[in-house]
């Protein structure tokens, strides 16, 4: 919000007086106001490993954070290009593997990522669009650049929020948005059916869409049947839905009726019993076969998290390169494999000063943040990274930016990040804005809701 | 429909009419012991029985005292009919079709359920029980209106209303099974302003007194039952709800309504057509205690085969 001198940037300056304008105590109130709001309707997630007040919502800062349209501008663009790459490349990965064979990426850091589904070899989506939904964290660093943090191929959450938290400030601040020219973000959904409706077989007329959801306990439950209550179709569960002759089917009560497209929230793992984990309720015996024989498509297409392995990061500059002949216009935070033994030897002299990520996990989870970490802990990560160097990345510390935030009745810093969410269906969309991750600890650099973030709305103007 | 989501609306309906029958059940008995402060008005255990719950009652609390009744039918969470229970189940089934009902139902319900664990969480609520149970029952009236006013009359709403006259048709008879249990000190009672002023707490606790006084003027037994069990245009009533039910159940399946085509739909027609053809004097000398337990039976029946025929995900 504020330039390096201290003073608004421009864009905020009409946000900045209004907020000048009000008492610390008028603040706190539309805060609480909101944040009520959100309880009331139930905007809320679920914790996992906890009993009951299972679920929160998840923290909103009712100060935007603005981001120019200039730059919006570039930014879309090179998602777009990212995400045309990154399609480019699972789809590859799972027919012909020319980039493997060209020797851009090696071989076994594909064949050996957790993501990576054999089962999925050979298949073949309409178009060869593999990932129809993404959210791409990117992050902001001291010198005002934005670098891409991640992929998120597979179920990426979040985007209910950036919704809700539209409404909400439209409560909040009802004034503000007649002077602002902020872009609408209500578009999603019915960009997200469209692209779901055009994956349906060209046979079906009026295709039938349903999001998919492991079920009320799931920790995006809300999400799930936001968007499907948004699109106004159904939201199913593997139990809603049976697998005859290769068509899926839902179970009604006037018998079954067949399901043409599946925006899918389950993980590929609990997809299908009969082809993934054996032992799942969550899905439906027989989907992917039905998926094989064209019958039903499904959103995201199982196998895509092969993209978003923390180590395949590291190579997308260079898919941008080898499949579209361009320079990445959004650039990677620097990334170290250790699978790579000159550079595991570099994160290990230097471990201090680098964030160290596993391969595979998400939510912030199992990470070591070297600057705020003890010397045992740095110890305990050497030994993770030698003991499975295959499963770690390590990048320097950013100075990432931060926004201020109202703690209590003033305000303070906060860093961020931004979540801004890609539908890739006919043509790509990127909505104007995005979820903006708030780590709302002092001087904290995590930012995931299952962790105490918080978040903002996001004005691109 | 899809079975699981006609499933949960059947149930949210009928969880919020239960929540609502309860807390009209120990008006009941609020009311009654507020007019009578004589021997005979602390009488708690029938509530209990009534509601079919004594061995888990009586395993947890001992002694049917006042406090520890209205414990276990309002905040209990062991009881699965606790009004507090009841708003628990009626959110967890509309959270998992919130894309199929209305925004304004499921804000209402949330809203409901909040308010409801609030007083629980705190103290001192015996003070104000006649305005609490009163805000449980005009809760439960708002979410009928909401629901009417907001949801497109389908299949789904059809479920919704199935779900809810089937509840209300066995709550009204089980409430007014309540005067049953609640002795009189002694049979010379019988007829006595004191039984008189108990009919009339049962009137006001069914929302009937005044429709009732409309209809019958005096309070007469007979006519009370007659009123509550046979009506058939006060939409308490249990002969109403069945027709309302019944309409449906037919809606839901196109079936014409003057035969079946299922077995719900057989033991819902044959139930109300008995009740369309009986009089308030068959029922009292069959005896009002039995017949109504004769009713209840019936009704899980007619759930069952609910259960069964629409929302068993073997079937389909």
């Amino acid at each position: 919000m504020f330039s390096p001198g201290g003073s608004p940037r421009t864009n905020c300056q009409l946000l900045y007086k209004h907020i000048q304008e009000l008492t610390s105590n008028d603040l706190r109130k539309r805060k609480t106001a909101a944040e009520r709001s959100m309880i009331r309707l139930g905007i809320t997630f679920n914790v996992y490993g906890e009993q009951e007040g299972t679920e929160r919502i998840i923290p909103f800062d009712i100060l935007p954070r603005i981001i120019q349209g200039e730059q919006w501008t570039w930014m879309s663009k090179g998602l777009k290009q990212r995400i045309i790459a990154l399609n480019m490349f699972i789809d590859d990965i799972y027919n012909d593997q020319k980039i493997l064979k060209d020797g851009i990426i090696p071989e076994h850091v594909v064949k050996s990522a957790d993501s990576f589904r054999p089962q999925c070899v050979g298949l073949k989506p309409p178009n060869g669009i593999w990932c129809h939904i993404t959210g791409t964290d990117l992050v902001r660093d001291a010198d005002g650049e934005f670098y891409v943090l991640e992929d998120n191929l597979r179920c990426p959450s979040g985007v209910s929020y950036v919704l809700q938290n539209r409404q909400l400030m439209k409560q909040t601040f009802p004034g503000l948005f007649e002077a602002q020219f902020v872009r609408p973000v209500d578009d999603y959904c019915s960009q997200l059916l469209d692209a779901l409706n055009s994956l349906a077989p060209d046979t079906v007329e009026n295709p039938v869409v349903a999001v998919l959801s492991p079920g009320i306990y799931n920790s995006a439950y809300f999400e799930h049947s936001f968007l499907a209550q948004q699109m106004g179709v159904d939201l199913v569960e593997g139990r809603d839905l049976v697998v005859r002759d290769q068509r899926v089917y839902a179970r009604t009560t006037k018998g079954l009726k067949t399901v043409d497209v599946i925006y899918r929230r389950i993980d590929d793992d609990f997809i299908d019993p009969h082809v993934f984990r054996k032992d799942s309720m969550l899905g439906v015996p027989g989907i992917m076969d039905a998926f094989r024989a064209g019958n039903v498509a499904l959103a995201n297409a199982p196998g895509t998290g092969i993209a978003d392995d923390k180590v395949i990061y590291a190579y997308v500059p260079d898919m941008i390169k080898y499949y579209l002949g361009e320079d990445a216009i959004l650039p990677n935070v620097p990334t170290y494999v250790c699978w790579d033994e000159a550079q595991r030897d570099h994160v290990i002299k230097n471990i201090a000063d680098m964030v160290v990520k596993p391969a595979n996990e998400s939510g912030g989870y199992g990470m070591l943040i070297g600057p705020r970490a003890t010397k045992e802990e740095h110890q305990k990560f050497v030994s993770l990274i030698k003991a499975n160097p295959r499963n770690y990345i390590a990048q320097p510390t950013l100075s990432l930016s931060r926004a201020p935030v109202i703690i209590d009745d003033h305000l303070e810093g906060r860093h961020v990040d931004l979540r801004p969410f890609i539908i890739y269906g006919r043509d790509i969309y990127v909505l104007p804005g995005g979820l903006t991750r708030v780590a709302l600890r002092k001087g904290s650099l995590v930012v995931n809701s299952s962790q105490g973030g918080g978040s903002k709305d996001t004005w691109v103007v | 429909m899809l079975s699981r989501v006609a499933d949960s609306i059947y149930w949210t309906s009928r969880y919020i009419e239960r929540a609502e029958a309860v807390a009209r059940f120990i008006a009941v008995n609020l009311n009654i012991s507020m007019d009578l402060s004589t021997a005979g008005n602390q009488q708690w255990k029938p509530l209990v029985t009534t509601t079919g719950d004594d061995e888990a009652f009586t395993e947890i609390y001992g002694a049917a005292t006042k406090r520890n009744v209205i414990e276990f039918l309002t905040f209990d969470r062991s009881n699965p009919n606790s009004i507090l229970s009841c708003l628990i189940n009626a959110r967890e089934n509309a959270r998992s079709i919130r894309e199929r009902i209305s925004a304004e139902m499921w804000e209402h319900i949330n809203r409901f359920y909040l308010m409801v664990k609030d007083v629980g969480d705190a103290e001192g609520i015996l003070d104000d029980l006649p305005d609490f149970y009163e805000a449980v029952r005009n809760s439960g009236q708002q979410f009928v209106g909401v629901t009417d006013a907001t949801m497109t009359h389908g299949e789904g709403w059809h479920f919704c209303q199935l779900g809810r006259f089937l509840e209300r048709a066995d709550k009204m008879s089980r409430i007014l099974d309540v005067k049953y249990y609640i002795l009189l000190p002694s049979p010379q009672h019988v007829g006595s302003a004191f039984d008189d002023l108990q009919w009339g707490a049962l009137l006001r606790s069914a929302s009937a007194y005044e429709m009732y006084r409309q209809r019958f003027g005096r309070i007469v037994p007979q006519n009370v039952v007659d009123f509550i069990m046979l009506d058939k245009e006060f939409p308490r009533a249990v002969l109403h709800c069945l027709t309302r039910a019944n309409e449906s159940l037919h809606a839901i399946t196109g079936s014409d309504i003057e035969g079946f085509t299922n077995l719900p739909e057989q033991r819902l027609g044959q139930l109300r057509a008995e009740f369309a053809f009986t009089s308030a004097t068959d029922i009292i000398s069959r005896g009002l205690h039995e017949f109504i337990d004769d009713f209840q039976q019936r009704m899980n029946l007619v759930g069952e085969s609910i259960g069964t025929t629409f929302f068993s995900l073997q079937t389909a």
